[in-house]
């Protein structure tokens, strides 16, 4: 199925997740993408001033696996330790929505050509909204990348926006896969780490707030987002149940010969409208809720997988510390183990100081997100509900005002 | 399709007192017949008759749907009377007054102005006193409130008793105010009754609430848990309902078994409601018959009327059975929502407690405070889904069968008279083979036999028409109920509706300046 998004989007990055400073010397957007069968294809654009660059826009087509590669490649750097790496996207996955389309098509007899066509554009509309998102993940996370003063800077990054080429790294290989299994390992170690497990003290108390602050905070908006989803599906299936009472009432106002035939469709246009209503109020609570709950949840979990790395470089240099003072009662290896120690010290302080900033750059961030995102749910929210009042009310004084 | 129609008044001479109608209960709750179908041509605007309880239009209108229902009314009482006797001989059959020209009820032309003109004289020579009393201002006036539910002994042998308070201006009840205390069998116990004595001469009985072993199993058993108690308040609602149904209906509101179950304190137990005793067995072994002798009457139907209706009633029977099946995942969905919108709203607040930046941390706090609010509507919500919508669709139901009853009945009443003609036909055979044979002595026998069977005809021919005269009005009278009913339903439901929407408007607008406020 070919989906496109509207192309031609204003100016400034139009994800509300983020707000984003960034300069114009580096715009990158996404603007278009195209839904196969089973993988989403995102044409991504850039412009720029930078000298770098040959061109001053160009564009490259790439697949979620290679903005895995990237985020990996951030990873794994050595010189972003000290940074918040931005959160990878999450897959596309529309195996839910392409199940509820094709069980329409198997069809159920007992359901009206009317509702049939409500259902189909009901399924239709949820595909093109988790398009919509995927999109938007994948946008958000090349556009935190391209504003960060340093990440931007990055070989790959180039690599990614520029090589005209599939930068083949499509399908993990075995020895990948491997490393993520190891990878999680020493996550388990990190947990131990931060949470105080291993008996590694803590010398700073900006640090110690930030690591009681991100471990509770993360646990509970992933609670959040949870519940949060739940209730925008519960809206969800309740806008779908209105279908087929909108068509019961329908029938219902068709047969009867007496004052009722205008009160019941009446109403049943009534539910049709509630319908379209309370559709907006779920996709709304989706996106201005739920999304934002669910970004600031890989977030803080990427601002703990900053503190894991600091601590692990804390725990390196009070090992290197050790070393130092065994050496210099040994009287062997002194210089050696002296340079060490001198290394971890500048790492663990550079990883200290880095990570400082960017763990109060991650606050301000989170804070208006929250801001906007909250005052425009409550406008949406508040919307919504006076148009519901009006269609109510309109409805009522139609059916008293008839004999 | 012709719109109702209401006849002209007959007769000026009413007194037009009647200004207290406004008030209060459906007054009246027309024995007024409609003919939906008749042939002739269309009538011109018809008076709305349904303005009563809904609004208060001009007094003219109402008062003249008044005047005939009020003679409609006194039809019903004195046919109320002569129901009481064994042998159910209807007034009608008597020999019309001088003043009316005797028309056969089978006719359709100009059927009402038949109707109205046989009971007429009826009134005039029977109820006299009672119009006077009317007069008087004693309206058909009356309310009917279920409430306070009470566990009473303990066990499987303890029951819910329930108090049934009536206020009524009724001049047949000895009180304007009184109260008794009710169990659920008695009430089944009074259906039952009136099923008994209304239901074969083509009555329209309110059906009673449905029993539900599960549910009160749990009562009994002492759960103190929610879904008892909705159980008990769903009972409590729907025994209300039906009582107010059944007090609406003119003829039934007369009758003495249910004057005894409102006003007498002590209540004869009703036995025989037990699902599982003898009556109960007998009750489903007749429904079994019922339902094989249903398949194999064969009806010569010479009125379109009643096909009509039937093909009518069955189709709204379906359309119902749907929309409550819809409305019932409603209701379910909407309670799923209250329950999500809870947890939501914990996991909201536990956010702004580990939140650390504080104007953001308030603003999340105000966020589960809001949405707790919103939990609370939706269940609301739930509840007047449930109880407005979902249970008026599902009486409905349950009236339509009691429809749908009435009319099998008439069938079994024209296969009685079509066994009786036979039979006769049968009698005379044998007569004439009797003349032929020449045996005198068997001859006075055959003779008496035919009068005897002759008398059956007759007597199975009135009783057929009765019923479908009967059968007309209450038609008549239940759709407009049943109007009536949907639209104000229908109307409390949406404001109801709008309630929701209000209130959440208020929530988030206060909401919306905290929100503002983180900085």
């Amino acid at each position: 199925m070919e989906v496109h998004p509207e192309a031609g989007k204003e100016g400034k990055p139009s994800c509300a997740l983020v707000e984003l400073q960034g300069d114009s010397s580096l715009q990158v957007e996404i603007s278009d993408a195209v839904s196969e069968r089973d993988k989403v294809k995102f044409t991504v654009q850039t412009k720029s001033c930078l000298p770098h660059f040959a061109q001053t826009e160009f564009s490259v087509v790439r697949q979620h696996e290679e903005f895995i590669w990237l985020h990996d490649a951030y990873v794994e750097n050595e010189e972003y330790a000290g940074l918040i790496i931005p959160p990878a996207p999450p897959r596309p996955d529309f195996e839910a929505s392409r199940e509820k389309l094709q069980k329409l098509g198997e069809g159920d007899s007992s359901v009206t050509r009317e509702e049939f066509a409500k259902m189909k554009q009901e399924l239709e509309a949820e595909y093109l909204a988790i398009f919509k998102k995927t999109v938007a993940m994948h946008e958000v996370f090349l556009q935190r990348l391209a504003a960060h003063p340093t990440l931007r800077r990055d070989h790959n990054f180039f690599v990614f926006l520029e090589y005209g080429q599939d930068l083949s790294v499509r399908g993990k290989n075995r020895k990948e896969l491997l490393g993520g299994f190891l990878r999680n390992i020493v996550k388990s170690a990190d947990e131990a780490l931060i949470t105080g497990v291993s008996g590694l003290k803590e010398v700073d108390d900006f640090f110690e707030h930030e690591r009681t602050f991100l471990l509770e905070y993360h646990t509970r908006i992933r609670d959040a987002c949870l519940r949060a989803d739940r209730v925008m599906r519960s809206h969800k299936c309740l806008a779908d149940d209105y279908i087929p009472i909108s068509a019961a009432l329908s029938s219902l106002g068709s047969q009867e010969v007496n004052q009722l035939r205008t009160s019941f469709l009446k109403l049943a246009e009534l539910f049709e409208r509630l319908r379209k209503l309370e559709g907006r109020v779920a996709s709304d609570e989706d996106l201005k809720l739920s999304d934002m709950l669910r970004y600031y949840m890989r977030d803080s979990q990427a601002a703990k997988d900053l503190l894991y790395r600091r601590l692990r470089a804390l725990a390196d240099y009070e090992n290197a510390n050790k070393a130092l003072d065994k050496a210099r009662t040994r009287n062997r290896e002194v210089r050696p183990a002296e340079s060490h120690q001198q290394l971890c010290c500048q790492r663990f302080e550079r990883l200290s100081d880095s990570a400082k900033q960017e763990l109060m750059d991650f606050k301000s961030r989170r804070v208006s997100s929250f801001r906007k995102n909250l005052i425009e749910l409550a406008e949406l929210e508040l919307k919504h509900a006076k148009a519901s009042t009006l269609i109510l009310r309109n409805t009522l004084v139609a059916l008293k005002g008839e004999p | 399709m012709a719109a109702e129609r209401e006849p002209p008044p007959l007769g000026d001479g009413k007194p037009t007192d009647f200004e207290e109608l406004e008030d209060g209960e459906d007054l009246f709750t027309s024995t007024v017949s409609t003919l939906e179908s008749s042939p002739s041509s269309p009538e011109p605007a018809s008076l709305p008759a349904e303005d009563i309880s809904a609004n208060s239009n001009g007094p003219k209108p109402t008062e003249v749907v008044l005047d005939d229902d009020r003679e409609d009314l006194f039809a019903e009482a004195t046919e109320e009377v002569s129901l009481d006797s064994p042998e159910r001989e209807p007034i009608l059959s008597s020999e019309p007054s001088p003043a009316v020209t005797p028309v056969t009820p089978t006719t359709l032309i100009a059927p009402r102005i038949e109707s109205k003109s046989m009971s007429a004289p009826v009134i005039f020579d029977r109820s006299r006193e009672e119009i006077e009393e009317e007069a008087n201002g004693d309206i058909f006036d009356i309310e009917i409130g279920v409430s306070d539910p009470e566990k009473v002994g303990d066990g499987m042998n303890a029951y819910m008793a329930y108090r049934v308070t009536t206020k009524t201006s009724l001049s047949m009840f000895s009180k304007s105010e009184f109260s008794v205390k009710r169990r659920f069998s008695d009430f089944l116990g009074l259906h039952s009754k009136l099923a008994s004595k209304y239901l074969h001469v083509g009555y329209i009985v309110p059906p009673a609430p449905e029993k539900s072993i599960v549910g009160m199993t749990k009562v009994k058993v002492g759960k103190e848990d929610s879904s008892s108690t909705e159980f008990v308040e769903k009972r409590r609602a729907a025994l209300e309902r039906y009582l107010q149904r059944t007090v609406k209906h003119p003829t039934l509101l007369q009758d003495p078994d249910l004057r005894q179950f409102l006003e007498s304190s002590e209540l004869p137990r009703a036995v025989n409601t037990q699902a599982l005793s003898g009556a109960g067995i007998l009750r489903m072994v007749n429904k079994a018959a019922d339902a094989v002798n249903k398949m194999t009457i064969k009806m010569n139907e010479s009125d379109a009327w009643f096909e009509e209706k039937q093909q009518q009633f069955e189709n709204l029977d379906q359309q119902l059975r749907k929309l409550h099946a819809s409305v019932e995942a409603l209701v379910c969905h909407r309670k799923e929502l209250s329950a999500n919108t809870a947890a939501f709203a914990k996991s909201a607040a536990m956010l702004g407690n580990s939140e650390d930046h504080t104007a953001l941390s308030r603003a999340l706090s105000q966020l589960a405070e809001v949405e707790e609010k919103i939990d609370q509507l939706h269940q609301e919500q739930a509840f007047a889904d449930f109880y407005m919508f979902s249970e008026l669709l599902s009486d409905y139901i349950r009236l339509i069968a009691a429809v749908k009853g009435v009319f099998d009945h008439r069938m079994k009443c024209w296969q009685k008279w079509e066994d009786a003609q036979i039979t006769l036909l049968k009698k005379r055979e044998a007569e004439a083979k009797i003349m032929v044979a020449n045996k005198p002595d068997k001859i006075q026998q055959a003779k008496n036999e035919i009068r005897e069977w002759e008398a059956k005809v007759q007597q199975g021919e009135r009783e057929f028409e009765q019923i479908s005269k009967t059968i007309r009005k209450e038609v008549g009278r239940f759709e407009k109920e049943r109007v009536k009913d949907f639209k104000t339903v229908i109307i409390k439901y949406l404001e109801s509706l709008v309630q929701t929407q209000q209130q959440l408007i208020k929530y988030w607008e206060a909401f919306l300046p905290e929100a503002k406020a983180i900085a």
